[in-house]
């Protein structure tokens, strides 16, 4: 009966919960109302990538309200965004099973619950912009994510965080608007707003200039939200003031649905013919793909606060997953969305570790981590595994999602490009290497804080990193839908 | 049950198991698991196992062949008598770390294709570094760091030969790879630098003189005979390595001479007999394989024996400093006693396992006429009696008596150098079960009137050289002139002509290192510039400053458009 609604289900779940925290206002209640709806868009987004590919056509339509499309909203979920939606909902699952001793130490009682509420809404924002299939309706789930991610970012410990989502709403606002504007450029040529029909009208208008602002405004406006550098301005002071949980959530989910956008704008709408061959999309993107992997990653080695370090290493990282889209044949998009899974749970994985470094010891400087092995030993191994997964060592996901990205390079002959690619992980041994001889090799200081963190922190985060050993060793699901999304994005459209 | 196992699985899980016991027990446990590998490689046909197919390659974890299961019955039996040897050892670090050593080594001989072969590879350099870490002193920190960066670069390299192969044949496959390529370059590179090629190679004695007594003895059973393994399979008969392990087998010698400390001599020493490998390898004759891969079975264990012996005194005497040491044959009559087996064995006396192997190298060398190369290996073998024939036990034990007194080493060293040399010796006298082994057939026998009268001449006259000088310098009192004669031959003239080689190197690599220097700390004040902490691209930019690359970005997707 539910079956055929999981679609609608999907987004209305974490939305209707989370007007229901403000109505019930306890904390407790709250984070049990979070608790249960993540959990069930995690269960529903397990079942819709079931049903996606048991599905013959690869595709599945949900006519939201009954109105059909073109006219109706309609949910379309292909193998690509369903991917997506479990890698949203996984980590959404994840962190609200984390959050309940982190957010009670970062963040002040009466804020709680209203946190929760924000969390719910940026949950289901994202879990919409990957569903629907209407390119207005894409703008308005972003708007959702983007302005409870303000708040989320706000209610940090330090005044910094205030500036910081002060920061990114305008920018945010003005990736928004500049999506919104393409859109509406797009809408006026064609007069649809439905992906699918729009992926039928727009090709046969190549060429035309308002065709071309339109693919432009959304290039920029989709790369903002996607922090692709240099529009990255936005994104290292709101990852590093945002309370640790949002972190997490945000770096592992919110920029990879921005990725997902612009895979969607420019391989479904505007097709992958027009976009690569026609409009040399990959080699407009690729400068600023390798330009983010090593300024990401050099600023990441001199960043004293690791967690600002980690929000560098993520601008390196998005580098690395629009390089594949860059690279732009079905190898190459398959190593990118590939890399989007495997690095929402590498950097997610740290960025918890993180969570519970704070937690214990109220800092994340490399200085407070001196000799944090021996103080939080399982915290520091969680934070080396995501680490060595950042680095792409073998048998950890990470190395999988490099091995794709360097073959699909030299599968176009570019060994200066695999070369690029392995030289920017040595980078990423040097970062990573830093917060390992502070936890390690270093003596803690005299009467620093030593414990763990509490045990669903914990738990959290090693559920993280075993995956990403996991994802390392099986690659069954995570190479396997990444390559079925590919194909199907790369030859011509769902 | 125990064939579905991987080999060295048995040692890399239980080494990793005996972490959770203590004393004696985690002792007893670690002494069962090479018993139980050797057990299951002796039960195991020969084969290709767990095949599985990833990224569209078939990989072959277990390809079970009469050259990798030599391999790994030594390095079981090398792993046994290091285990016994470290028996009182109450540091889980190494033993865990030392056993886990050995299991990457014998599951890299047992690999089939290249990527497996390559993540045993790396499991042996990240293991091994534990136990030179493990002496815990800021000098083997450092030492093990450069170890560890040299290690985990020649498994980056052997990656990107990997790369390289997969891309010229498609298949990851590990059989002969041969020169005649871009992979086959880059592999060759990865493991000279395991197998401490001349130039390459000082890793070897920069790190074993650091490890801890016993690390000492894994280290030196495992990493460098990987790498001669890695050659026969991929290189045999690759003419540029007779010569390239021609020369190591010279070279080392004239450092060995002048080292004091006694470790780092065996650590030279054994760069030279990995020559005679390596040579043997490049001459690649059936004849000449049989030999590389008999002398790196001998080897593994008489070296073994030597760094054990050297161990013990470390252990007792708290220093291996030929200057510091001196008549400690009354104290640890024992472990002189076997620290001489090993040392004969070493020199290749008849009746001692070097000889029964050395013997095919020179053979095969002569049989193809390579005559240089021969007089080469001779001139090395009679460096190899003076540096770890006589110096080694001379200075160990012997020498000048500075009134040392400590126990005898324990009777678990002393055991398993028993076990080693009683090795050295049954190889030695009946070689048949271990030219039985060899992967093919041989019709040698070293024990013909020509070879034994050879090898003895060879000895008698060096040994005769050597005593006589060593005598005249050893009774300054007497002859104090010719003390000075001997002396400057001995002490002076060797280093000063070695010196003057090194000095010019180093000078020419100070130079290089300098000029390195300087031009990559110029680099990183630009890097910094840009992206340190206060650096333009780590700043906080002003909103304003970020809307205007949002439009200059804008404009360029128009512009380039529009054009």
């Amino acid at each position: 009966m539910i079956l055929p609604h999981l679609p609608a289900l999907q987004v209305v779940v974490p939305l209707l919960a989370a007007p229901l925290c403000v109505v019930l206002r306890r904390t407790a209640v709250a984070y049990g109302l979070a608790f249960l709806a993540s959990w069930a868009a995690f269960a529903i987004s397990v079942l819709l990538l079931l049903q996606v590919l048991d599905s013959p056509g690869g595709v599945i339509s949900y006519e939201l309200g009954g109105w059909a499309p073109p006219w109706g909203i309609e949910y379309r979920i292909d193998p690509l965004n369903a991917y997506v939606m479990l890698i949203v909902a996984a980590i959404g699952a994840v962190v609200i099973t984390y959050a309940g001793p982190s957010v009670a130490r970062e963040i002040a009682e009466p804020q709680r619950y209203l946190f929760y509420t924000s969390y719910l809404l940026c949950l289901s924002g994202l879990l919409g912009v990957t569903v629907t299939g209407d390119a207005f309706n894409v703008f308005v789930f972003l708007e959702i994510s983007s302005l409870s991610s303000y708040i989320l970012i706000s209610v940090g410990a330090t005044p910094k965080a205030l500036t910081a989502a002060y920061r990114y709403l305008i920018f945010g606002t003005i990736g928004a608007t500049f999506y919104l504007i393409g859109v509406g450029l797009l809408y006026q040529m064609t007069g649809t707003l439905n992906m699918a029909d729009l992926a039928q009208r727009v090709p046969p208008l190549a060429g035309n200039r308002t065709i071309l602002v339109a693919f432009a405004f959304i290039a920029v406006g989709v790369g903002m939200k996607a922090a692709l550098f240099p529009l990255h301005i936005w994104l290292p002071n709101a990852y590093a003031y945002a309370p640790s949980v949002v972190s997490a959530f945000l770096a592992a989910t919110a920029t990879k649905v921005a990725v997902y956008v612009l895979i969607r704008v420019y391989l479904t709408i505007f097709g992958a013919e027009f976009s690569i061959a026609g409009m040399g999309i990959g080699y407009v993107f690729m400068p600023f793909a390798i330009a983010a992997m090593f300024v990401g990653s050099a600023v990441a080695i001199f960043q004293p606060d690791v967690k600002r370090m980690l929000a560098y290493s993520s601008v390196a990282q998005i580098g690395y997953i629009v390089l594949g889209f860059g690279i732009a044949t079905a190898l190459g998009v398959t190593a990118g969305i590939l890399h989007l899974f495997n690095h929402a749970l590498m950097k997610g994985s740290m960025f918890l570790a993180l969570g519970c470094v704070f937690y214990r010891t109220g800092a994340v400087t490399i200085e407070s981590m001196h000799g944090l092995a021996g103080r939080m030993p399982w915290t520091t191994a969680a934070f080396v595994g995501g680490g060595l997964g950042i680095i792409g060592v073998p048998l950890t996901a990470g190395f999988i999602s490099k091995w794709y990205l360097v073959t699909a390079a030299l599968e176009r002959g570019w060994w200066w490009l695999a070369a690029l690619i392995l030289l920017s992980s040595l980078l990423a041994i040097v970062y990573v290497w830093r917060v390992v001889e502070a936890a390690y090799f270093r003596p803690a200081p005299a009467g620093a804080p030593a414990g763990e963190a509490p045990f669903p922190m914990l738990v959290a985060t090693w559920a993280l990193v075993a995956a990403n050993v996991y994802f390392g060793l099986d690659t069954r699901l995570s190479v396997g839908v990444a390559e079925r999304a590919a194909a199907a994005l790369m030859g011509g459209g769902p | 049950m125990i064939d579905a196992l991987p080999p060295g699985a048995i040692l890399i899980a239980g080494g990793l198991l005996s972490a959770l016991l203590r004393g004696r027990a985690q002792s007893a446990f670690l002494l069962v698991l090479p018993l139980l590998g050797l057990w299951q490689l002796i039960e195991l046909p020969h084969g290709v196992y767990h095949q599985i197919t990833l990224f569209g390659q078939t990989l072959a974890p277990v390809r079970v062949d009469t050259l990798s299961l030599l391999f790994g019955y030594v390095f079981h039996i090398a792993a046994f008598l290091a285990a016994l040897y470290a028996w009182h050892v109450r540091d889980t670090v190494q033993q865990v770390a030392g056993m886990g050593y050995a299991g990457a080594a014998v599951g890299a001989v047992f690999a089939g294709d290249l990527v497996t072969l390559f993540v045993y590879w790396e499991l042996t350099a990240v293991t091994s570094v534990f136990l030179i870490w493990a002496s815990r002193t800021e000098r083997a920190y450092r030492a093990g760091m450069r170890y560890l960066a040299i290690q985990v670069g020649s498994g980056v390299i052997l990656l990107a030969g990997i790369a390289a192969r997969v891309q010229e044949t498609g298949s990851v496959e590990f059989g002969h790879l041969g020169l005649g390529s871009l992979s086959g370059a880059l592999i060759l590179v990865a493991i000279g630098i395991k197998c401490a090629f001349p130039l390459l190679h000082n890793w070897l004695q920069d790190s074993y003189p650091e490890a801890t007594v016993t690390g000492a003895v894994f280290l030196s059973a495992f990493t460098t005979k990987l790498a001669v393994y890695a050659l026969a399979r991929g290189y045999a008969g690759t003419e540029m390595l007779m010569w390239i392990g021609a020369v190591m087998t010279v070279f080392p010698a004239f450092f060995a001479v002048i080292e004091n400390d006694l470790r780092r001599v065996l650590s030279y020493s054994l760069n030279s007999q990995l020559g005679f490998m390596v040579c043997g390898i490049g001459v690649g004759t059936q004849l000449a394989v049989d030999g590389a891969v008999a002398h790196a079975f001998v080897s593994s264990i008489y070296q073994a024996l030597l760094f054990m012996a050297m161990g013990a005194v470390l252990f007792r005497a708290g220093t291996v400093k030929a200057s510091a040491l001196g008549g400690l044959y009354k104290s640890m009559p024992w472990s002189a006693g076997f620290c001489i087996v090993g040392s004969a064995s070493i020199s290749a006396f008849p009746l001692f396992s070097g000889f029964v192997a050395k013997s095919l190298v020179l053979a095969a060398v002569a049989q193809e006429g390579q005559w240089v190369v021969w007089v080469m290996l001779l001139f090395a073998s009679a460096g190899v009696l003076d540096h770890s024939g006589i110096k080694i036990p001379f200075f160990g034990f012997f020498g000048h008596d500075r009134g040392i007194r400590v126990k005898e080493a324990p009777p678990n060293m002393l055991l398993a150098m028993g076990l080693s040399a009683f090795l050295c010796v049954a190889i030695g006298i009946y070689p048949a079960p271990l030219y039985a082994l060899l992967p093919y057939p041989v019709g040698f026998d070293p024990y013909t009137a020509g070879h034994v009268v050879t090898q003895s001449q060879l000895l008698l006259f060096a040994m005769l050289a050597f005593a006589v000088l060593m005598r005249l310098g050893l009774y300054p009192p007497e002859v104090p002139s010719l003390n000075l004669d001997s002396d400057w031959i001995y002490r002076r003239a060797l280093p000063v002509a070695a010196g003057f080689v090194v000095g010019c190197l180093a000078a020419m690599r100070q130079a290089a290192a300098a000029m390195a220097s300087r031009l990559f700390d110029r680099f990183m004040v630009i890097v910094f510039r840009y992206h340190g902490p206060q650096g333009v691209l780590a700043r906080t930019w002003p909103i304003g400053g970020g809307a205007i690359w949002v439009l200059v970005l804008l404009a360029g997707f128009l512009i380039f458009y529009y054009l």
